[in-house]
């Protein structure tokens, strides 16, 4: 059987587990951000990428920074984060009531539900005109569309949640007598956090696609409007100085409700 | 205060899994029900506290609740059901703060049952923290928070390695010879069920009737491993157990 020596050799076992797991990698998502500008800005300098298809990163930071001194970035910015506040705050409030409600009880849940799938899809832009009938040319209408626009996924992200909250927690409550109310305030919202919290992510961003596309349609001041107002000009500089900051605004609610997560939704770890 | 069961039966549907159970739980005793899987033992835990409501038969509670009982039938879950998002002494207090028991009065009372558990250095603790056995023992604890008159465990040591349930045992036959409680103790376990129980009820498979009712007699603390008596009472248990387990493993569930 001498052959068959070189087969009796031991074989390393292979590892095959690990991944899955992904971590937090702070800078990454920083170098990205460099790399794609710092890729634009060179290409823009050397003329492989022409001014007509982008403009040059330093350009529109220079927008930037006039905006800034000039004070119209702030002229345009305030209103805007006043009607986003304002817009989320009810469209998300009223989302959060109303999925806990569709979570809770079946005669909402069965009157609601169909309702809420039949609203979701309707591209809520769509709508503005018929807001404007209802609530007048001025910010009310602007609140109400991003009301709406936040309202259904956040609905539907929070009735989705109380149904994952664990019905043994909740068996639990009762079998310990606590109060309806109790249950709802101590085991039924704490365990649909998550899930809320998550929906809100989406949500937000909505909020923002909507106050963009809101104060296009009608508004003196505004980074809508700021932004309309480049592109009718073929600005591409202002243009991307608008869509700039409203990135920053996405990753900065992001930012905030992963701050929120960590406070409230420590417990998970 | 003892519990009476008079005639229950309960069916799922169109599936029988209780039927015509009568029996007593004495105050201060403890009783194990045991039975093959599915035989309806966790389901007549659930009637007793009034967490589900029997389809025939009556549950009673004889005499009153002693004094300063909070929640006379209070349960401790075989997945512990501790609120993740509370601490040790947060999840005591859970059941508390509905009382009225608030501040230095909660506090006493949660400091006294962290004592007697053995968790006193744990209070701030949160449950993700805690082994499995010592999660067991915060319910528990949250369970003895409210003074129950009867405690309905539901295989409490089932979710549990085999020397850690070891050691919640000695730690439960301790806690009743302190302060006997009643207790009525669902297990699928037979070593559980003889060392704990003063009186075991053996259900047969579904539906669930009662096969008989073995008493014993040896007081908790004298209950030593490989006492010969308490070996036999098992095998005996066991004998009456085998068949109807294996017919209830072998049947189809949802027929």
């Amino acid at each position: 059987m001498s052959d068959t020596g070189a087969k009796n050799q031991p074989i390393e076992v292979r590892f095959r587990g690990g991944g899955f797991a992904p971590k937090a990698r702070r800078s990454v998502g920083l170098a990205v951000f460099i790399f794609l500008i710092g890729i634009a800005e060179i290409g823009t300098r050397q003329g492989w990428i022409s001014s007509l298809t982008l403009p040059k990163p330093s350009d529109v930071l220079a927008t930037f920074g006039e905006l800034w001194e000039s004070g119209l970035l702030f002229k345009h910015l305030i209103p805007s984060l006043s009607r986003l506040a304002v817009g989320a705050a009810i469209g998300a409030s009223i989302g959060i009531a109303v999925g806990i409600m569709i979570g809770l009880f079946s005669y909402v849940r069965a009157g609601m539900v169909p309702l809420v799938a039949a609203i979701f899809p309707i591209p809520k832009i769509a709508l503005l005109p018929l807001f404007v009938i209802w609530f007048g040319i001025d910010e009310a209408s602007k609140y109400a569309l991003i009301a709406f626009g936040t309202f259904t996924p956040t609905v539907v992200a929070t009735y989705g949640a109380v149904d994952n909250v664990d019905r043994s927690l909740i068996r639990m409550g009762q079998s310990f007598g606590l109060s309806w109310l109790s249950i709802v305030r101590k085991i039924v919202l704490p365990g649909a956090m998550p899930g809320i919290l998550s929906g809100l992510r989406i949500s937000l961003a909505i909020a923002i696609i909507l106050l963009v596309a809101a104060e296009m349609l009608g508004a003196e001041y505004g980074i809508g409007a700021y932004i309309l107002e480049a592109g009718s000009l073929y600005d591409l500089e202002r243009l991307f100085a608008g869509v700039v900051i409203l990135s920053l605004l996405g990753v900065i609610l992001s930012t905030l409700i992963g701050f929120i997560e960590g406070r409230l939704l420590s417990w998970r770890a | 205060m003892d519990i009476r069961l008079d005639a229950i039966s309960h069916s799922y549907g169109d599936t029988e899994v209780l039927r015509d159970i009568s029996l007593d739980i004495p105050n201060g005793k403890i009783v194990c029900f045991v039975g093959p899987s599915g035989c309806g033992k966790s389901t007549l835990l659930r009637l007793i506290g009034g967490l589900e409501r029997a389809s025939k038969g009556r549950i009673l509670q004889l005499g009153s609740p002693p004094e300063g009982c909070l929640n006379p039938l209070t349960y401790v879950f075989q997945d512990f059901a501790l609120l993740p998002w509370r601490s040790v002494h947060g999840n005591i207090s859970l059941v508390l703060e509905d009382r009225n028991i608030k501040g230095a009065q909660a506090d006493a009372i949660i400091a006294d049952v962290l004592a007697r558990t053995k968790l006193s250095d744990f209070s701030k603790a949160l449950p993700r923290q805690l082994s499995g056995g010592m999660k067991q023992r915060v319910a528990i604890a949250r369970a003895l928070a409210v003074k129950p008159a009867v405690m309905l465990m539901d295989e409490p040591l089932s979710a549990l390695d085999s020397q850690t349930r070891e050691l919640l045992m000695d730690d439960l036959v301790a806690l009743w010879t302190r302060q006997s409680f009643t207790a009525a103790y669902v297990t699928h376990n037979l070593a559980e069920a003889v060392r704990l129980g003063h009186r075991i009820v053996v259900l047969s498979r579904r539906p669930g009737e009662i096969r008989e009712i073995v008493e014993i007699d040896i007081p908790l603390r004298d209950r030593t491993h490989g006492d010969a008596k308490l070996e036999q009472t098992q095998k005996h248990l066991w004998d009456m157990m085998r068949d109807e387990a294996r017919a209830a493993d072998e049947e189809l569930l949802d027929v």
